[in-house]
């Protein structure tokens, strides 16, 4: 670690926005992306699961929050960190109608800034899967009905059972940058939507996806999207690594395309996170975790490697120089990987055994900025000023 | 009445002992958000349910309604139970 951290006011540099079980960092990167200062704990012992930057401003951080004890909350800094505001109204479902069953928010799971032209606006995605909305930079969040309180959605949601082992999440909030009304969502489970008119109606996307074996993929409910990206040069096309493969979508086009089957056979496209390359709609990259047998979710034969596309999936290659070459055993979370803008990309991902690695070039060449840390859920890489 | 605040709790009343009133549990909870704006969402959820981890006593007594009368010179005691690490 060096002494690096670049001063408010100066020319824009990257920080590594760090969710953990056990709270949140902040690694302060220098110009050239090779020295790195970390900041923290914020919120020591809290559970953050996303830590996320406005890029409107550069300056505003929104921590989605609870603790073992504790319910959820949303705090929020315009300082980097320095202090933080607690939202007077966190996202929380609607009370239940007197005998109906009602949901509780257990956790805040996503963030997402909306579009550039709704400054202070942000979407939410939480466990059990909700979508929320504020409009006054994350201090008040209103659900929004035509998901929540649909009954055709809350039957595709299913049970916390059905969920993840930490709870069923509605994530990869994404806002197509042509038209603030134009958004997609995933849940795990429950299959991807899309809207067009900011949310008010939702059609789902899931032709071409597949499912566990011996289950019908025309039941939305059966599906597990585990994370979308969408390509900022070309917001048309997405990609998603799902519980069951990796695809590609090109709209208007309503079928995704299972491009993780070009992937080495002993590798597998199995995995919980993926990467878009900012400016190559080409290019992206994903972590492969092992889903054999028992579904260990580690790196597959304890070699961890990333694997890029350069031609949209038709072809992949490996990018492991600089990770161990065995008996390392690591989990990456679908929030853990990041890019930033930089030429060439810089890529980062954390481990779930606490470790933050980048690569400065693209994935060719990789390196441990930090370690010892708690259990990552989450890396965003940001343009801090 | 007095009100004591587990550890968790102290970021929003600073001290753990504390004054609220209310009729009822709910009511004294309400007086506490009034205080302490934010700390009621962290220990009852939208739905009115006390939150899996929070336990609520009065008088030494362990209670599970949230409509639980309360009176002058009664002592409630906010509980962190036991969770995983």
């Amino acid at each position: 670690m060096g002494k690096s951290r670049k001063k408010p006011g100066e020319r824009p540099y990257v920080g590594v926005l760090v969710a953990t079980r056990k709270g949140a960092f902040i690694v302060h990167g220098d110009a050239k992306r090779k020295r790195w200062q970390l900041d923290g704990p914020h919120f020591l012992g809290h559970i953050i699961h996303h830590l996320v930057l406005d890029p409107r401003d550069g300056r505003t951080l929104l921590a989605a929050a609870k603790t073992g004890h504790l319910g959820p909350t949303v705090f929020r800094s315009t300082n980097l960190g320095r202090t933080w505001t607690e939202a007077k109204k966190p996202p929380a479902f609607t009370k239940a109608k007197k005998g109906e069953p009602g949901r509780s928010v257990d956790h805040t799971f996503w963030l997402t800034p909306c579009h550039a032209s709704e400054p202070g606006a942000w979407y939410a995605g939480t466990s059990p899967q909700g979508l929320f909305r504020s409009d006054d930079c994350g201090d008040t969040w209103r659900p929004l009905p035509s998901v929540n309180d649909d009954a055709q959605f809350r039957q595709w949601m299913g049970s916390v059972q059905d969920g993840t082992p930490d709870g069923p999440k509605l994530h990869s909030i994404l806002v197509d940058p042509r038209d603030p009304k134009h958004l997609y969502f995933g849940m795990s489970g429950g299959g991807v939507h899309e809207s067009t008119d900011g949310g008010k109606h939702w059609r789902p996307l899931i032709a071409g996806m597949e499912v566990v074996g011996g289950f019908d993929p025309a039941n939305i409910a059966f599906h597990d999207p585990h994370c979308l990206r969408m390509c900022a040069t070309n917001p048309d096309r997405l990609y998603q690594q799902n519980h069951c493969g990796i695809y590609r979508i090109d709209r208007p086009e309503g079928t995704w395309h299972r491009i993780g089957k070009r992937m080495p056979k002993a590798v597998g496209d199995v995995g919980f996170t993926m990467v878009v390359h900012p400016r190559d709609a080409d290019t992206a990259w994903v972590l492969p975790m092992d889903g054999q047998t028992v579904w260990p979710r580690t790196s597959p034969g304890g070699r961890p490697a990333v694997f890029v596309t350069k031609n949209a999936g038709k072809s992949w290659q490996r990018l492991d120089a600089g990770m161990p070459r065995s008996q390392a055993w690591w989990t990456v979370k679908r929030q853990a990987m990041s890019a930033d803008r930089h030429d060439p990309v810089g890529l980062y991902f954390g481990t779930t055994s606490g470790e933050l690695w980048m690569s400065r070039d693209e994935g060719q060449g990789w390196e441990c900025i930090a370690r010892h840390l708690p259990e990552i859920y989450a890396v965003e890489a940001a343009e801090l000023r | 009445m007095k009100v004591l605040i587990p550890s968790p709790l102290l970021s929003y009343t600073r001290v753990s002992e504390v004054d609220a009133a209310g009729p009822t549990l709910a009511a004294l909870l309400v007086d506490l958000d009034r205080q302490f704006p934010g700390i009621r969402f962290r220990v009852i959820d939208e739905q009115e349910r006390m939150r899996p981890h929070m336990r609520f006593f009065v008088n030494g007594e362990q209670v599970f309604d949230l409509g639980r009368a309360l009176a002058s010179g009664d002592e409630v005691t906010l509980v962190q139970a036991l969770s995983g690490g």
